[in-house]
């Protein structure tokens, strides 16, 4: 991978308008090649909304969003051109192929040519059966590679899912709530699969739970009605009086 | 892992065994070839029913595995019915039309030729011109390459303005179906250029073996179909088996997902649905031949309608399933709509089964989406299920577990 000088994303003086709702006011954010970054906010501060417009599910009003060595600009991509172009996403509530097995869903994700014609004519080769079965073991589902996903509990679907997101190899993840609905010592693997993926690649956490932020150990950027409320380490945006006031007041 | 992928679904061997069995024992019990203990229609029924399975299974392949629930596969089943249909009329008018003028004292020109069978063809609308449309009926191989190409092309206009308006569900379904009646009303009119309500007819008859007998042509029908749907059945067990089949199902289940791992989507659902219309278009240019007669009224949005019902019933998401669905229900729906079925006298009211099939169809429909959504093709499940390790008493313990009860006992 060539060296990056500057910000691998970088969104600036970004609006959009729902029915007259400013969801998105103004904002700019950005984010280095290799970092880690919670996003944490009151419902309603634009967390999900953000992550729609880097990943080209909504199209902004205004702004610019700048992606990579070239600075392409993102805005008018579809999903899957952008996810192509490297930026991966978990949503919020574990979306994985509940009907295939684990294996097919990895091998889905596994970064190969995309059209219909080449995946038509796609064998498994060694490498990627490697691959997944590598993948599966990371994600603590080597045993469980050829159940039918749907079969997995709740936190097993979080981690195969960000297990495809690892397959694809993107250069930016963003993950929405990961640890929701997990156990403890769920909490705790989630924490270690993304701090190991933050050491190659930029990795951005939206989360409401502070304790998981605090595990994570990482820059925090705060989202209060569409726009950057306060941005530095944990302690110093818990220390700031608006954030206080928004967010944590309540 | 390397196994090919037929050793890998042993049903598509079963599939192709049981086909293989069924259209020798016909030709073997038919007039033609056989022991004729199977009227010659009965075999065209057949035949007819083996292409209405084909266009199932395209059904399920654009439903049961895509998730498009179109309804307007029909129309490209016909559209192929028409185009064999147009090179069948026109030949065989040909050979009549020659035969006659050849006893005229001057022999006809060229042109002279054509426009009686103009006359012929388009004398029931009123004309005797050929329409621009026709311009290729002379031609067996164009006409053959057009069932094929137009409900193709049809498709993949249709598919590429309604996905990429990001056009799903009820929606979808809405349009296709739009589609479908605007077709069958343009072929209605007379000025269409495919003879309006008439139709085409005279499809059974091949121009130039008009020597041999119908019940030998309706076994070459028959054989035909078997292989068409046979073929059919391989290429769409093929496409929905490897990582193709996986984005595709993955489509049906979470389209969103599937953009987001960078598959374009778009472009997957127009694969799905033209290919499977170029089936549909294939399937509909066998069976018209058989039934001998096509209308605008067969290109109908209910047609569409009962093939969903078909691939419902039969179950979707397998293509078993699908070809079940298409032979029993038409079976059943013939049996019922031809008269042969006994009326039931209840001594108030008399139950005509031509009346009543319609209901009966869309409550069975019904009654299956509410309990039974995999279809008659679910009921092999069960029976997989059964096949697995019946080890009677209770769960002998993580130690024990792989022996079976006696054997423990013992």
């Amino acid at each position: 991978m060539t060296e990056l000088k500057g910000q691998l994303l970088e969104v600036s003086g970004v609006s959009v308008t729902f029915d007259g709702f400013r969801a998105i006011n103004n904002l700019s954010f950005s984010i280095g090649p290799a970092e880690m970054r919670a996003i944490i906010g009151p419902n309603g501060a634009g967390k999900t909304t953000f992550m729609d417009i880097v990943t080209g599910k909504t199209r902004p009003d205004e702004g610019h969003v700048l992606w990579g060595e070239k600075s392409i600009n993102l805005i008018g991509m579809n999903e899957a051109r952008i996810a192509q172009a490297g930026i991966g996403r978990k949503f919020q509530r574990p979306t994985v192929f509940e009907d295939q097995s684990v294996y097919d869903n990895l091998l889905m994700a596994v970064k190969n040519a995309r059209g219909p014609f080449s995946v038509l004519l796609y064998r498994p080769s060694f490498k990627d059966r490697g691959r997944v079965e590598q993948l599966a073991s990371e994600i603590g589902l080597a045993e469980e590679i050829h159940r039918k996903s749907g079969e997995l509990s709740h936190g097993q679907k979080q981690w195969l899912e960000i297990g495809m997101l690892l397959a694809q190899e993107p250069r930016l993840l963003l993950v929405d709530e990961p640890a929701a609905g997990m156990t403890l010592a769920e909490r705790e693997q989630t924490t270690d699969i993304l701090v190991e993926a933050a050491k190659t690649r930029a990795v951005v956490v939206v989360e409401h739970d502070m304790e998981f932020v605090r595990r994570l150990n990482c820059k925090v950027t705060v989202l209060h009605e569409g726009s950057v409320l306060a941005e530095g380490s944990l302690d110093h945006v818990t220390a700031n009086q608006q954030v206080i006031d928004v967010y944590l007041g309540r | 892992m390397n196994r090919s992928f037929v050793l890998r679904n042993p049903s598509i061997l079963v599939f192709l065994a049981l086909l293989a069995f069924f259209t020798l024992a016909v030709t073997a019990l038919s007039e033609g070839f056989g022991v004729a203990l199977i009227s010659t229609s009965f075999v065209k029924t057949l035949g007819k029913t083996l292409c209405l399975a084909l266009v199932a299974v395209a059904m399920d392949l654009v439903w049961g595995y895509c998730g498009i629930l179109s309804l307007g596969h029909f129309a490209f089943f016909g559209l192929g019915g028409y185009m064999i249909g147009m090179w069948l009329m026109y030949e065989r008018t040909r050979g009549i039309v020659e035969a006659s003028l050849a006893e005229a004292p001057i022999p006809p020109t060229p042109q002279e030729v054509v426009d009686a069978i103009g006359n012929q063809i388009f004398g029931v609308v009123g004309s005797s011109e050929f329409p621009l449309v026709w311009a290729f009926a002379d031609s067996l191989v164009l006409q053959l390459l057009l069932v094929v190409i137009l409900p193709g092309l049809l498709a993949l206009v249709f598919g590429w303005l309604a996905f990429r308006s990001r056009v799903t569900g009820v929606y979808l379904s809405i349009l296709t179906q739009a589609m479908t009646l605007a077709l069958s009303l343009y072929l209605f009119q007379n000025d269409s250029g495919l003879r309006g309500n008439n139709g085409l007819s005279g499809l059974q008859n091949l121009p130039g073996l008009d020597a041999v007998p119908q019940a030998v042509v309706s076994i070459w029908f028959l054989w035909a179909s078997a292989l068409a749907l046979g073929l059919g059945y391989l290429l769409a067990a093929w496409l929905v088996s490897g990582k193709f089949g996986s984005v595709v199902r993955g489509i049906r289940d979470n389209e969103a997902r599937v953009r987001f791992l960078g598959y374009s989507v778009e472009s997957y659902k127009l694969v799905i649905f033209t290919l499977t219309a170029m089936i549909a278009g294939i399937a509909g240019a066998l069976y018209y031949p058989q039934a001998g007669i096509i209308n605008p009224a067969e290109i109908a949005p209910i047609a569409s309608i009962y093939l969903a019902v078909w691939v419902a019933i039969g179950g979707r998401g397998r293509l078993y399933g699908a070809v079940i669905g298409a032979v029993f229900v038409s079976l059943v729906s013939t049996w019922f709509t031809g008269g042969q079925a006994p009326d039931v006298n209840l001594g108030f009211y008399t139950v005509k089964w031509v009346d009543w099939w319609l209901i009966v169809l869309g409550l069975s429909f019904v009654l299956v989406t509410l309990f039974a959504p995999k279809g008659i093709g679910g009921l092999f499940d069960l029976i997989a299920a059964r096949r697995g390790p019946d080890r009677h008493g209770d769960d002998l313990g993580p130690d024990q577990g792989s022996l079976r009860e006696k054997e423990a006992v013992e």
